[in-house]
Order: C-alpha cells, then sequence, then structure tokens
C-alpha cells in the first residue's frame, strides 16, 4: 500500500530500497549517512532482512559483492571517501556482473574533506575510479520523492542489468525533511526462490548446472569478448536509462544545468531573473550517466549563455561542453568546501556573466 | 566386483594449473572427497581468493566466485546472508589471508561467520613470482629478500592460527601439513571436522594447510615435503589451536 509521510531524507532512502525489493544490508559508519545503516539496522531483521556492519568499506562492498553473487538483493550506502575505498569492489562487481545498489550521500573533499554538502564526486561517480572498462548507471534526484521513486526502481534495474546501480545525493538531501508519497513494497526474493530465479547465482543447490561468478579471464580473446559483452548492455543501458528535465529552453536568454540540491537553487535563481526580465531555462539531468547530452540540442538560437551550478570546481563542465558542442559559451558558477552559493548570489553572477558574453 | 577407488566428483575431470609437487591439488581434493563423503556437494558454495588458486573454481566441483584479494571472508559473510542453510568455505592462500586480507579475516572469525576458511599457507607469493609473504620464515630467500628475511629489515613471520586463537569468535582452529600421507589423512580429518561443525551450526572453523612451493621455493618436490616437514613446521606448529566441542566435552 502506498502512504504519503513526513520524513527524512536518509531514513526515507532506507525505506525505499526496503520497498523496492532490497533485504540485505553492508555499510560502514560514515557522516552525513549514518542514519541510513541506523534504519537499516532496525527494520530490516523486522522484514525478513538481515543487517550487518562492515569492519570497513573493503568489507562492505564485498559482502554486497558475496550477497550478489548469491542472488540476494544488496544495497550499501557511505558518503564520498567511503564511495572511493569502494571503488576497487565496484569494479569486481560489472566484471563479474553482479547486481548491487548503492547510495552515495556525498560531502566535501578532497581527502577527508568536510562533511558539508559536495558534488565533487561526479568525476569519481560518473568516470569510475576502478580498474577496467566498466559503467555504473548513476541518478542524482533533486527531492526526497524523486530520490525515493528513483531508489524503489534501482534494485530492479540492477537486477536486470546484473550491474551496480547508484544513487547520488549530496548532504543537504540526506539531512532535509519533506513530505513524501512511499510506493507498495515490491515481492523479494526468499533464498529458495533465487535457484530458479536467478539460475547464474552461486547458490549451493543442484539445478543442473554449476554457477561460477568470476572477473578473472585469463585468455585475451575470452577477456576482449566478455568485455565487449558489457559495453553492449552499457549501449542498451544509454538507450533506457538517460533521465533529464528540461525547463523553458525555447526562449531563455541564459540556461542553467544543474542536479540535485543545486537543480533546486537554480530554480529559484530562474524566477528572480525573471522577475528582472532576463528568461532563464534550464537543464536538470536526472541520470549523470548515461548523460544527457541531446538535451543540449534544445538549447535555443537566443541562447547567450549556458551555466553550470555546481558543488565544485566545474567537474560537470566536460560533459555540458560535449553536449554544447561549442555552440554556446559555457560558465561556472560555483561553490566548494561545503560553501552553498544563495540563489541571489547566483543571479548576480549570472548577470555579469551575461554582460561578459554579450 | 566392488571398486577399491574412485575420483571424487567434487574434482571437476580436468588437469590443475598448478605446478609439479605443489599441495594445492591435494588441498583441493581433501576437501572436495570430504563434501562429497558428506553428501554436500550440491548445497556448498565456495569462494577463491586471488593467488594461484584463483582459478580453483575451475577445478572444484560446487558453485563458486572469486573474490576480490583478501577479500573472500567479506565476501562469504554476504553469501552466508543470503543462504544461511548452504555450506560456505572460504579457499586463501597466505598473501591473500594474512597480509591484504588481515582485516576481513579477523573481523569475520571475531563475528564467528558460519563459514569455514581453508588457509594454504606455503609462505611465498607464488602467483606472482616468488616474494616474500608476510609468513615467509626468517631467513628464508624470496625475490624481495634475495639474501633471506631479516627481522631488522621486513619483522617477523605472522602466526594466524595462534593469532586468531586470542579471539572468541571461532568454534575451531586448527594447523595441519600436507608433508607426507599420514599428514594428509590428519588434514582430511581436520577439514571434516570443520564442516562437521558448521553443518551444526556452529560458527567460525579454520584450518590451516602448510604447503609447498617448489618453484619458487627453488626445490625440488621431495625437498620441498622435506623442508615443510623440518623448517616450516618447526616455526609453525601443527595442532588444535581452539575447539568449542572439545572444551565443552
Amino acid at each position: 500500500m502506498s502512504e504519503k509521510v513526513l520524513m527524512k531524507g536518509n531514513e526515507a532512502f532506507a525505506e525505499a530500497v526496503i520497498r523496492g525489493g532490497v533485504r540485505f544490508y553492508f555499510g560502514y559508519p560514515i557522516t552525513p549517512q549514518s542514519e541510513i545503516p541506523e534504519f537499516m539496522s532496525r527494520e530490516l531483521p523486522k522484514r525478513g532482512g538481515k543487517f550487518l556492519q562492515a569492519e570497513s568499506e573493503l568489507g562492505a562492498i564485498n559482502m554486497a559483492y558475496g550477497c550478489g553473487a548469491a542472488g540476494g538483493n544488496g544495497f550499501i550506502s557511505s558518503s564520498s571517501p567511503g564511495i572511493a575505498l569502494m571503488q576497487e569492489g565496484m569494479s569486481f562487481l560489472c566484471g563479474a556482473e553482479v547486481p548491487v545498489t548503492l547510495l552515495n550521500v556525498s560531502r566535501g573533499g578532497p581527502g577527508i574533506g568536510s562533511i558539508q554538502p559536495g558534488q565533487a564526486d561526479y568525476n569519481q561517480v560518473t568516470r569510475g575510479g576502478g580498474n577496467g572498462d566498466y559503467r555504473i548507471p548513476v541518478f542524482a534526484p533533486a527531492s526526497i520523492q524523486e530520490a525515493v521513486d528513483i531508489l524503489y526502481e534501482a534494485p530492479s534495474i540492477a537486477d536486470k542489468y546484473r550491474n551496480p546501480v547508484m544513487v547520488l545525493a549530496d548532504g543537504l538531501m540526506g539531512q532535509m525533511m519533506e513530505p513524501v508519497m512511499l510506493p507498495e513494497p515490491k515481492h523479494a526474493f526468499t533464498s529458495e526462490e533465487i535457484p530458479a530465479a536467478k539460475p547464474w547465482a552461486i547458490s549451493g543447490s543442484e539445478k543442473g548446472e554449476r554457477s561460477v561468478v568470476k572477473s578473472l579471464r585469463l585468455q585475451p580473446e575470452v577477456l576482449e569478448a566478455h568485455v565487449e559483452h558489457l559495453y553492449e548492455k552499457y549501449a542498451e543501458m544509454e538507450k533506457e536509462l538517460e533521465k533529464v528535465e528540461c525547463e523553458g529552453l525555447e526562449d531563455a536568454e541564459v540556461v542553467f544545468v544543474a542536479f540535485g540540491t543545486m537543480a533546486r537553487l537554480a530554480r529559484e535563481a530562474m524566477e528572480l531573473l525573471e522577475a528582472q526580465g532576463i528568461k532563464a531555462g534550464m537543464i536538470r539531468p536526472i541520470s549523470l550517466w548515461p548523460y544527457p547530452y541531446r538535451a543540449f540540442d534544445g538549447i535555443s538560437q537566443k541562447t547567450k549563455a549556458v551555466i553550470s551550478v555546481e558543488l565544485s570546481m566545474g567537474q560537470m563542465l566536460q560533459d555540458i561542453n560535449l553536449g554544447v558542442k561549442g555552440r554556446v559559451p559555457v560558465r561556472l558558477i560555483h561553490r566548494v568546501g561545503g560553501m552553498l552559493p544563495t540563489s541571489l548570489e547566483v543571479v548576480e553572477k549570472t548577470k555579469k556573466i551575461l554582460e561578459e558574453v554579450r | 566386483m566392488k571398486p577399491v577407488f574412485t575420483v571424487t566428483k567434487g574434482m571437476l575431470p580436468v588437469s590443475t594449473s598448478y605446478c609439479p609437487g605443489c599441495t594445492h591439488g591435494v588441498a583441493h581434493r581433501i576437501i572436495m572427497e570430504t563434501l562429497d563423503e558428506m553428501g554436500l556437494l550440491g548445497k556448498t558454495i565456495g569462494v577463491a581468493p586471488i593467488g594461484c588458486s584463483v582459478v580453483a573454481h575451475q577445478f572444484m566441483n560446487v558453485d563458486m566466485c572469486e573474490a576480490a584479494h583478501g577479500r573472500a571472508p567479506a565476501v562469504a559473510s554476504g553469501i552466508r546472508r543470503v543462504h544461511p542453510d548452504k555450506v560456505v568455505f572460504t579457499y586463501q592462500g597466505d598473501g591473500d589471508l594474512a597480509s591484504i586480507g588481515m582485516g576481513e579475516i579477523v573481523h569475520a572469525a571475531a563475528r564467528g561467520e558460519k563459514f569455514t576458511t581453508f588457509f594454504i599457507n606455503n609462505g611465498i607469493y607464488g602467483m606472482t613470482g616468488g616474494q616474500m609473504a608476510p609468513t615467509t620464515l626468517i631467513g628464508q630467500r624470496s625475490t624481495t629478500s634475495v639474501d633471506g628475511r631479516s627481522r631488522e629489515q621486513a619483522g617477523m613471520p605472522l602466526k594466524i592460527c595462534e593469532l586468531l586463537a586470542t579471539l572468541d569468535g571461532p568454534d575451531y582452529i586448527e594447523r595441519v601439513s600436507l608433508d607426507s600421507p599420514a599428514h594428509i589423512r590428519a588434514a582430511k580429518k581436520a577439514v571434516r571436522k570443520a564442516f562437521e561443525y558448521q553443518v551444526a551450526g556452529k560458527g567460525f572453523t579454520f584450518v590451516e594447510l602448510l604447503s609447498t612451493c617448489p618453484t619458487n621455493w627453488g626445490l625440488t618436490p621431495t625437498e620441498a615435503m622435506k623442508r615443510m616437514r623440518e623448517e616450516v613446521t618447526a616455526y609453525y606448529p601443527l595442532g588444535v589451536y581452539k575447539d568449542t566441542g572439545k572444551e565443552a566435552e
């Protein structure tokens, strides 16, 4: 049964994946997402699931690998430095085609950085920090409701492609409260149902053929064929998983590009600019990989500048430039270190940029 | 006529990729024979490490996965959560378990995880070509200790059974050796006991199998067996380090 409730971001995220079919959680405490393991430790045992606090992020991602390889729907949450530690595991999960749902409630960096919100994980999550040719779909919701809807579907997407799926939130979203509509719980496979539902999984059952989950392929021609196979899968994901929201592109003088909480801030700046007679539009990538490059073809002749509004030193600019293809000047409005721009600050900087490009 | 010997169904009918005289083949066989004899082959999930035995799944006839270097105990902990009624084991070398994977093995043991770890200790990194391992003996030559391991330069070898036996989590810890038919029979008994404890619902079980690496020790297979019997067991004494079943008796 779906229901409307007021929930804190981190708890809503956790509830959404449970309703999406997750029954196993592996995690290591890290700010600003520690409410998630706390919630999972309380809730999963009540709902036929299991919670395990790992000895480290390395432990957590590899527990999730074992869980996924065994056919379970696993979930891990962490924050930026913890996600960095998990990158080796993500490469293994992709190579061995093991599904898992990941949530990164990102914070500042580099290094231990800060515990304040940040978006400087863009390269880490869209390019991947692990070795080899692999891809992980990444979704960046801008509201708790959108995060809930995506996290609810993420386990099914991970299962469909036998690949990890990541949701990127930031510390702001994890900590804020919003009313959300919680969807009806999906069926979660029991261990008895796994051999039939996922015959490839290592379930230790006499199902005819033995299962082996692995990423080692020592013969060059075998590994090449495997990587080509992975990329056929990634091509499918590019077709099916791209998600973007565009607003007011037809007559915009300036177009903001922003994801997550920065999209909410850019939305406010759009209204303030409109009141001053400047039409602003927005491209809000919801999937960061696959990136919605084609959305940039919707930018009109009237647009004088495309501005990325980011909590990083402009990590998204590379993708924006690939979408814009040199047709319009591309600029950046940013704050880092856990500092947030105000909407007024965005308005002032936008006006300056417009003067400069006119 | 009743056959006096049959090959276990637990081993796939293929040649292994291990060097002549290496004891991985013996270790594989006694583990898989035991599972076969206990009727557990169709109910078992194994985890292979990184190292020479990364390919164990090509020889062991059960559902298996590979783990990243050192992470097999974490992977097995994940598998165990999904399948509480199956038999789960990890098979790990000394570089994998005692060096890069020390965090995972200690915590799995401390949690009393309900799986069995087979620890193949040959005191060297085999697959990468004979570098010093955390278990390499003092004075032993390797490609990263060409004059022999020294305490001053590399510290002392790790005794894993002794270390894990300080924890309250494990139910059974034994060190065995694969240097002679008598010791191999004793090793098989230890393997069986570990699986019996696991099936009975006990916690973490651990069998260290002292093994040879003639290739990287620079010895013939016979000399390697002799060295294991004389030098290696002197530093790594055989025996039961923990047995909660026995303590209860």
